[in-house]
């Protein structure tokens, strides 16, 4: 169990050293340490993502706890928080101050619009790996897009979109998806 | 007590500020002048800093704020980042248990499926809010430097500027994930190199 826990603890340092620019900058290094070990399969990653984005809270210590407590309970999510926070909290008690100086130094800067551009792809990539398993029908389809627009265009706030898709989700799936079984039904 | 308001103000802001990266930030603008931790010129260092350390924003925020407005730095800076992880370990694990409960549930089943297109919507937008910072830069008036959405309808008529360095860089790590399956961390470090070298 101790080993466990430390194991858990070392992969969300690693995840919460990592991840610049935010929650969503985690995702493919979520998806890279807990895939691989095995501790969320590939098709239950995106319903730990949904949930995380969809409960209120930081996206990040959000999708630590899920991911850690489905492990082992409340003493992994534990470890897994701990991990993930820890790094912030050393950086900024430890160097906040340098880094204030620091921040505007050329090559600083250089390297941080290097890292958001790398994140940029890495993100794109887990959203298309992730869509590949999502987007099953044009209803998804019409979701996602949705939501991308309204977010991006209309400044929509997030949780809107998420309650529209949990609504739609049901009209959608128990009362579309079932007619048109039942109209289908005399055919064979 | 400075310490129980530290914690309170980060549970409050752990528990509104959701929907992702920078949508927190004018709630803590709000309570940082109603409590008077910090002046306006530190909360945008911090903001900015914070892009530049590991961890979400909120975090490094609380951490940095708690240390500063407390006598005892170090236990403000703890009171603070509890504070802010709080509501998502107690909110979780509540969902958690309902998930285990009602998965198998129609209903319950029919709304996931209806969250999981608009997640992988919400993650395109992010690529989106990560790419307007580094490859394509849209002017944006200085007005709306508070404003923290990714995206206006006017600024789409402005000029439209794209780095060649960064995109240069995109492509590089794009080639390495996909070709030569680079870890994500890997990843992370060399895009920092490639930005020394590139941009």
């Amino acid at each position: 169990m101790l080993r466990q826990l430390w194991e858990i603890f070392i992969a969300f340092f690693k995840i919460g050293a990592f991840t610049f620019g935010g929650g969503y900058a985690m995702l493919p290094l979520i998806e890279k340490e807990v895939t691989d070990r095995g501790w969320v399969k590939k098709e239950d990653i995106v319903d730990v993502f949904a949930i995380s984005q969809s409960v209120p809270g930081v996206i990040a210590v959000n999708s630590s706890v899920f991911i850690g407590y489905r492990i082992g309970g409340l003493p992994t999510a534990i470890a897994a928080v701990l991990g993930v926070v820890l790094p912030s909290f050393i950086v900024i008690l430890g160097i906040a101050t340098i880094l204030v100086t620091v921040k505007d130094n050329l090559y600083v800067q250089k390297a941080f619009v290097g890292i958001r551009a790398g994140v940029t792809v890495m993100i794109a990539l887990a959203a298309y790996k992730l869509g590949k398993s999502v987007l099953i029908n044009k209803f998804a389809y019409i979701l996602a897009i949705g939501a991308l627009i309204f977010v991006l265009f209309f400044d929509i706030h997030p949780i809107v979109v998420i309650i529209v898709g949990a609504i739609l989700g049901p009209v959608y799936y128990l009362f579309f998806a079932k007619s048109k079984v039942k109209n289908q039904g005399g055919k064979s | 007590m400075i310490y129980w308001e530290l914690f309170s103000t980060f549970f409050k802001l752990g528990l509104f500020g959701f929907g992702g990266g920078y949508a927190i930030v004018p709630l803590m603008e709000f309570e940082i002048s109603a409590h008077g931790w910090l002046d306006m010129a530190d909360f945008a260092n911090i903001v900015s800093v914070s892009q530049m350390t590991p961890g979400p924003i909120a975090i490094n925020a609380a951490t940095y704020i708690g240390y500063h407005a407390a006598p005892f730095g170090f236990l403000g800076a703890l009171c603070a980042t509890f504070g802010v992880v709080l509501p998502s370990f107690i909110l979780i694990i509540a969902i958690a248990n309902i998930f285990n409960k009602f998965n198998q549930h129609p209903v319950f089943q029919s709304i996931l499926k209806g969250i999981r297109p608009v997640t992988i919507g919400l993650i395109a937008s992010a690529v989106w809010f990560f790419a307007t910072i580094s490859i394509i830069t849209l002017k944006i008036s200085t007005a709306a430097i508070s404003r923290w959405s990714t995206f206006w309808w006017y600024s789409f008529f402005e000029k439209i500027h794209i780095s060649p360095g960064a995109l240069l860089i995109a492509i590089i790590i794009f080639v390495l994930i996909q070709k030569a399956k680079i870890h994500p961390i890997l990843a992370v470090v060399m895009s920092a190199v490639f930005g020394i070298l590139l941009i």
